[in-house]
């Protein structure tokens, strides 16, 4: 579904990814892991078109996506959520997904149509019942707490029913006791679409519990690529991820 | 619910029409010139929505303004045609412009704009051919053919046409506000990264209300032009009548479409009474309103008038 081949990037003299080659198939929930600084984001941020590789190219179902503008490559179906919150700060949470979904599936003259159309609203119902959003739909983004905007921001990307879903430190921000009913209330609502999901997560036990796959990062590049149980007991993970105090953990 | 809004518009527009056969000719003039203001704040106000201010609002008015008087020296005389022309012609400026100056945010925006402005003021004063400083005339237009003898009917039957095309603009930025364009406006102003990583681009958004402005300062210029019967580089075109437009627009509020004939009229007003009671010191009127406003009713005049009509929840 998507491939990785050959990439690198540099910011200067200083190298964010070197040489990354890496697959995912659909269907897979990949978490990616490494220390702050490792290349998770710049590798996210590559792939959905905010940086652009210094080499190597990236293909999502056969396509060369490498050059494209996020725009294109989120029409495509390569969505995203963002380690700090991207909504609309000004607009309730039901306007905001209401906006998301009429700017993705509306085109040509119907942009010109009102935008509280019925079937738009039905959708956006859908979402805040999914996303355990419905006491919020009133309320302006602004007002809303750390966890309830990060999952407006997971709606909001979903909203462009994407084949591939990536998610950059969902649970940041949110404290250690909720965090598991986050990801639940998250991974639950992606579970009808059945998407390809892409988690940076820096919280180990939301890795081993949620996703089927761990891709590594140190250095800017993929030193593990394996399941969670196998990736996390990994001797360059505990080395350079983990850091040695998680050694038989 | 059902959206009002066009109903009682045209309902405040047929009053007017009907009390313009009515009132004295020195207060259709200041209708005329304020709601021609009003239509280029209007341009304005589409922009100012999406958080883009533009320091140069003169630029649109005068080019329709000069237009007008340009296209009656070439030999049109039909209002519709003149205005309407006027205003296709800064539209094409403004798609034009629009190319450069969607890629700006913020300051570099609005000065840019104050910029492009001040270059076609630079190039007008210094043109003979237009008048230099002093302009030159805009004689009476015709309407559907009809050449009116009465200077007063004429500039009433121009009032009834700015009164109609007016409307029709309302109603439409009215509609395209409540569209899904519409409310790409609110969206970039908020947040320009989640636009484009919805898979829409920011920059066809402000061109796009670019060009929609410039097309009001256009149109809003060419009934300026003719209500005021002449062109000159100083009132139209200056930093002045920029800042005028600017001032208007946060007088008015962006609240409802009316709130810039509203606030326009209101200005023309008060600098009229800011004239009259300290003519070596109106400015100082003016500026003191604008300070009184910006603590006591940033959100314009509109908010003020829209109180008692807002539920409390």
């Amino acid at each position: 579904m998507l491939e990785v081949v050959g990439v690198s990037k540099t910011f200067g003299t200083v190298s964010a990814a070197e040489e990354l080659n890496v697959g995912i198939s659909a269907g897979e929930v990949v978490g990616i892991v490494g220390a702050n600084g490792a290349g998770k984001t710049v590798f996210v941020n590559m792939i959905t078109g905010y940086e652009k590789p210094s080499v190597g190219r990236i293909l999502f179902e056969g396509r060369d996506i490498t050059r494209l503008h996020p725009r294109e490559i989120t029409r495509l179906g390569i969505c995203r959520s963002f380690q700090v919150s991207q909504v609309f700060t000004s607009m309730t949470v039901a306007d905001n997904l209401l906006m998301a979904l009429s700017v993705r599936w509306t085109t040509g003259a119907a942009m010109l149509k009102d935008i509280k159309r019925d079937s738009l609203v039905r959708e956006v119902d859908a979402l805040l019942e999914r996303f355990k959003l419905v006491a919020e739909r009133k309320r302006p983004a602004h007002q809303l707490s750390q966890g309830a905007r990060k999952l407006l921001d997971i709606a909001m990307a979903l909203a462009g029913r994407p084949r591939i879903l990536m998610l950059d430190e969902p649970t940041s921000g949110i404290s250690t006791d909720e965090k598991f009913e986050f990801m639940n209330v998250v991974m639950g609502a992606l579970a009808k679409d059945k998407v390809t999901v892409m988690i940076i997560e820096h919280d180990m036990d939301i890795i081993e519990s949620f996703v089927s796959r761990v891709l590594a990062f140190s250095q800017g590049r993929i030193i593990c690529d394996a399941p969670p149980r196998e990736a996390l007991s990994d001797p360059d993970v505990v080395q350079y991820v983990l850091g040695t105090s998680h050694a038989g953990h | 619910m059902r959206d009002r809004t066009p109903l009682w518009l045209a309902c405040a527009v047929a009053a007017l029409a009907a009390a313009s056969f009515f009132i004295p000719g020195w207060l259709l003039n200041q209708l005329l010139f304020a709601f021609g203001r009003g239509l280029a704040v209007l341009g304005l106000l589409v922009l100012w929505r999406a958080g883009l201010v533009s320091l140069g609002g003169a630029l649109y008015f005068g080019l329709g303004a000069y237009s007008v008087a340009l296209l009656q020296r070439a030999g049109v005389s039909d209002a519709l045609g003149l205005v309407l022309t006027a205003a296709t012609l800064s539209a094409a400026a403004g798609f034009v412009l629009g190319f450069l100056l969607k890629r700006y945010r913020g300051i570099f925006f609005a000065m840019m704009n104050l910029a492009f402005s001040m270059i076609l003021y630079g190039a007008t004063v210094k043109n003979r051919s237009l008048g230099s400083t002093d302009g030159f005339g805009v004689a009476q237009p015709s309407f559907f053919g009809v050449v009116f003898s009465e200077p007063a009917h004429a500039k009433l039957a121009l009032f009834l046409m700015l009164l109609a095309l007016g409307y029709g603009a309302m109603v439409l930025v009215h509609l395209y506000w409540k569209s899904t364009f519409g409310w790409l406006g609110t969206a970039l102003r908020d947040n320009e990264i989640r636009v484009e990583y919805l898979g829409y681009s920011v920059e066809r958004v402000i061109h796009i209300k670019y060009t929609l402005s410039a097309l009001l300062g256009g149109l809003g210029g060419g009934f300026f032009a003719m209500g005021l019967g002449q062109v000159d580089p100083d009132s139209m075109l200056n930093w002045v009548a920029s800042g005028e437009l600017l001032f208007i627009m946060i007088l008015s509020g962006p609240a409802n479409v009316a709130a810039p004939f509203v606030g326009s009229f209101l200005f023309e007003v008060l600098r009229t009474y800011a004239l009259d009671i300290a003519p070596l010191a109106w400015q100082f009127i003016i500026g003191a309103t604008l300070v009184l406003l910006i603590f006591f009713a940033p959100n314009g005049v509109w908010s003020l008038l829209a109180r008692p009509f807002v539920r409390k929840s």
